[in-house]
């Protein structure tokens, strides 16, 4: 499976989901930038990765929306190519209205780090089809606006739709609507997480509950 | 003296705007209720309802009244704001 990563001025997990693509799945993968007016067709997996595009100016994801390679990732979605935002790679996604809501400010207005449980809700996506549906798993976060909001009639759609993927387990740690920490849209090929599987791919990193979200991906069934 | 003339040109056709971006009503501030809580152990316990917002200034070249609002209204909905979880407001300086 051929994978793109966008690279916008601030992100900074786009060289761990390299490794972990390249060297620990064995899949082709490229740096793609994000002013660039590339055509994406030739790829399967567009990611866009965490970090802090832009510094987080005006709100997280508010400017890389308007990033030239935007408009390509728009059409290459729009075509049913898989894309996979990765906490800022998510705040993106909202902004350029791929997936619907917003990412707010936690409720505890602090940068959480850490470790958290999710429960994986919806098994049918090509990105946790290995997972079991309701299997707990631990992957961590890191953001300061990971606090998702919709309105209601949003909120009754994702549910009706199957589009919640993962949730926050007990513990809800920034506020976030339903417990969500992942949604992907109707279609299933566009995902949006919070938290970060690149980060919890290798046992010497100390967990390896992410890996299955690759394994997903690259598997063939 | 044509370039006094420009400059009066352009003084006219330039529209000065103050745009505020708001939490929207019913979305939990965390800033907001953490900067009331400081100021309620600041003594001032009547403080009710405190929400933080942005401010923002800025400057229309070529535009005025009626087609100025409307690029307002344009750009704060494509980027200043975020309809879902702000609202916004604005006032014509001059």
């Amino acid at each position: 499976m051929k994978c793109g990563i966008v690279v916008f001025p601030g992100s900074n997990c786009d060289h761990d989901t390299y490794h972990v693509i390249k060297h620990v799945f064995k899949q082709p993968v490229e740096y793609i930038w994000h002013a660039d007016l590339a055509s994406l067709q030739q790829y399967d997996l567009i990611v866009l990765p965490g970090g802090f595009s832009y510094g987080d100016a005006l709100r997280a994801g508010a400017i890389a929306r308007f990033a030239p390679i935007m408009d390509s990732v728009k059409l290459f979605s729009s075509r049913g190519g898989k894309v996979l935002g990765i906490c800022n790679g998510f705040q993106v996604l909202t902004e350029a209205g791929l997936l619907p809501g917003a990412l707010h400010r936690n409720k505890t207005l602090k940068f959480i780090c850490k470790q958290v449980q999710l429960k994986v809700e919806n098994n049918k996506t090509p990105y946790t089809k290995k997972y079991k549906n309701g299997q707990i798993v631990t992957i961590p976060i890191a953001h300061a606006e990971g606090n998702y909001i919709c309105d209601k009639k949003t909120l009754a759609e994702l549910k009706k739709n199957k589009q919640i993927v993962f949730t926050y387990h007990k513990d809800n740690p920034n506020g976030s609507t339903a417990n969500i920490a992942g949604i992907c849209n109707e279609k299933r090929n566009v995902l949006g997480m919070m938290p970060h599987p690149e980060r919890v791919s290798e046992a010497v990193l100390g967990g390896t509950d992410g890996r299955l979200v690759f394994e997903s991906l690259f598997s063939k069934k | 003296m044509a370039e006094q003339k420009q400059n009066e040109k352009s003084k006219k056709t330039t529209t000065r705007v103050k745009v505020y971006i708001t939490p929207k009503k019913g979305i939990l501030d965390p800033q907001g209720k953490t900067v009331q809580n400081a100021l309620h152990s600041l003594k001032f316990k009547n403080v009710e309802n405190l929400r933080i917002g942005k401010y923002i200034e800025l400057e229309l070249a070529g535009k005025t009244g009626g087609a100025a609002e409307e690029e307002i209204d344009e750009m704060c909905e494509k980027l200043l704001a975020k309809p879902v979880i702000e609202d916004y407001f604005y006032e014509v300086v001059d």
